[in-house]
């Protein structure tokens, strides 16, 4: 079952890639407001010669490292903290590369009295609107809004075993199952694989794993998401600024499928309902 | 009319009442119930209320075209739990007299035309899936193309899970939606009425210019359950109340039903370029850009129907071309 390579405890995290993706790197911390979350880590560095942005969910290794970063589950400051980063990129021209990894944002009181609604919203907004090339990439588990928060992006990457989904096949199965014992049915039917994902346009490519998993050899995995990054950044330096940031608009817009029996025949597409005139 | 209250009761049953507030217990008649906004007549406790009813509530009266309402929902994910997708579907259609769970088109709030769109918490816990998604998109693309205002009434449990990743990805998609319409300036006020959580209050619910809540609505993120479960923590006394998002600053304002229409129709004319109400000679609204609100109602409905039936296959407004507008779009004299 792919959810548990995906959440696998050895599994390299945002940091570990960092490591292998990046030289140079220096990481800026805090919001700016009033804290830094260690559950999103971000900075500046170089990918391959040229001055990059990154940002990611990090969720540790050990049990210690998970507590610090919350494994991976973020706070309104550490969505505001990617929002300043994000600016920052903005003025200097420097594009962003994401890395998503958390079970969803961190469900606490303080959280949600913090303005984690907000937060997570305004996230993506400010993402939308960037001109500069950002690229995505799901290297675990891409759980909820609080995974989506970071990968409202012109090119979303996603690692063979990685999981991307509304909600964990647990909390699904707790609601409509009434019983979170029904996990496995849950996982079946959100089927929140790569493979899936890829079939709907929600992710453009998919990055391969060495056999059994990432956590079997980071070095070569890394080496395949440094490879997919740098094409999609080549890719996206073709583009003028502004007509990014359109695309990536409309990249978000034909996401999701329904049926307009008002428009004229010939403009159906698999999307149901989308000119295919557009892809 | 579209009301949550079931309770019959024959008229020389001298026991049980018509209806009993579920906050302060005390009885009412429904017909008082319906002529007080499905507000309790004692307490003010607000009841949720249905799509149509609220339309019926916020707009002035006669002024509502309804637009896009043939988008239909998909099972694009085959899904299956207890029962299947479109059989869910089916019966909340049946329940609420809805395709989906959101009513969007154009209408007049206390004298502004705007574009309006609608959830109904009765489909399906008012989820966000596709169709929502694609509704909301149209509207604030239709409030951008044609300087419109758009006004959102939220209530929503969040995404729609039958719908899995494509779900999620609306929340992606009206924020993007967002971009659109603060690009073109258009104003935009979100209601967030009782329930509003999850993928909804975490995407365009909050991001409108301005954002008011009904009294006593719950609006949060993730729900006290699973905080519950999760951190263990205790609550504070009103977790989650729009009482309690207003004084942690998440807020313009608290506002009950009643008010809403002026309230809204007052935030409209600020942002939109619009008069104070007591200098207002006409009650068409403003006439600003080259939206047609010169026109007579009859062009303008004329206009939004010829704008709901084109293919919306076009990119955005700002790399769409002058050449492409309609004809009968065109500004009238
Ligand atoms: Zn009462």
């Amino acid at each position: 079952m792919t959810v548990e390579i995906a959440r696998h405890k050895g599994r390299p995290r945002t940091r570990d890639y960092i490591g292998y993706l990046i030289d140079g790197f220096e990481e800026l911390k805090g919001d700016r407001l009033r804290a830094d979350d260690p559950a999103i880590v971000g900075g500046l560095g170089w990918f391959r010669g040229r001055a990059v942005l990154v940002v990611g969910h990090q969720k540790g290794t050990t049990l210690d490292e998970q507590e610090l970063h919350s494994w991976g589950m973020a706070k309104p400051e550490g969505y505001r903290k990617a929002q300043r980063l994000f600016a920052l990129a903005e003025r200097h021209g420097l594009p962003v590369l994401s890395f998503v990894d958390t079970p969803g944002a961190y469900p606490g009181v303080a959280a949600e009295e913090g303005g984690q609604a907000r937060a997570i919203a305004d996230t993506m907004l400010r993402m939308a609107r960037l001109s500069v090339p950002v690229i995505a990439t799901v290297i675990g588990e891409g759980g909820s809004g609080g995974a989506l928060a970071l990968a409202v992006a012109d090119r979303v990457l996603m690692q063979e075993n990685a999981t991307y989904s509304v909600i964990t096949p647990e909390g699904c199965a707790a609601i409509l199952w009434r019983d979170a014992a029904f996990a496995p049915q849950a996982a079946e039917a959100l089927k929140p694989t790569a493979a899936h994902l890829l079939e709907l346009g929600v992710v453009e490519r998919i990055v391969a794993e060495p056999r059994g998993g990432a956590h079997h050899n980071p070095e070569v995995a890394a080496a395949s998401v440094a490879e997919a990054i740098s094409e999609a950044l080549a890719e996206l330096d073709g583009i003028a600024p502004q007509e990014r940031r359109r695309r990536r608009r409309e990249r978000f817009r034909q996401l999701g499928q329904w049926f307009d029996p008002e428009l004229p025949p010939g403009t159906l597409s698999l999307f149901g309902g989308y000119s295919t005139a557009l892809r | 009319m579209n009301v949550t209250v079931e309770i019959e009761r024959r008229d020389s049953d001298p026991v049980k009442p018509e209806w009993a507030c579920p906050s302060c217990h005390q009885p009412a008649r429904l017909a008082d119930l319906r002529a007080n906004l499905m507000v309790c007549p004692h307490c003010g406790f607000h009841l949720r209320i249905g799509a149509r009813e609220r339309i019926r509530q916020l707009v002035d009266e006669g002024t509502f075209r309804e637009l896009w309402s043939n988008v239909l929902t998909l099972d694009p994910l085959k899904f299956t739990d207890l029962e299947t997708y479109p059989e869910r579907v089916r019966e909340a259609q049946a329940k609420t007299g809805l395709n989906e769970a959101i009513v969007t088109g154009t209408a007049a709030v206390d004298g502004t035309q705007c574009v309006l769109a609608v959830m109904d918490f009765g489909f399906m816990g008012g989820s966000m899936g596709s169709v929502v998604g694609e509704k909301l998109w149209r509207s604030t693309e239709l409030a951008a193309g044609e300087d419109l205002p758009l006004v959102a009434v939220c209530s929503s449990g969040g995404a729609r899970m039958q719908e899995g990743i494509l779900s999620l990805m609306q929340m992606a998609k009206t924020s993007c939606a967002v971009d659109l319409i603060n690009e073109a300036t258009s104003p935009f006020v979100t209601i967030l009425a009782d329930p509003c959580t999850g993928g909804v209050v975490a995407s365009f619910a909050t991001l409108a210019d301005i954002c008011i809540a009904e009294p006593g609505a719950q609006l949060y993120f993730t729900g006290p359950r699973v905080i519950a479960e999760t951190t263990h923590e205790k609550l504070p006394q009103g977790f989650g109340s729009a009482e309690r998002n207003l004084q942690l600053g998440h807020l313009d304002a608290v506002v009950a039903r009643k008010d809403l229409r002026v309230r809204v129709g007052n935030y409209l004319r600020l942002l939109g370029g619009g008069e104070e109400p007591d200098r207002v000679t006409t009650t068409i609204g403003r006439e600003r850009g080259k939206g047609g609100m010169g026109q007579t109602a009859l062009e303008r409905a004329k206009a939004f129907a010829t704008y709901a039936r084109r293919p919306f296959v076009r990119g955005d407004r700002e790399a769409a071309g002058e050449a492409e507008e309609p004809a009968a779009r065109e500004p009238s004299p």
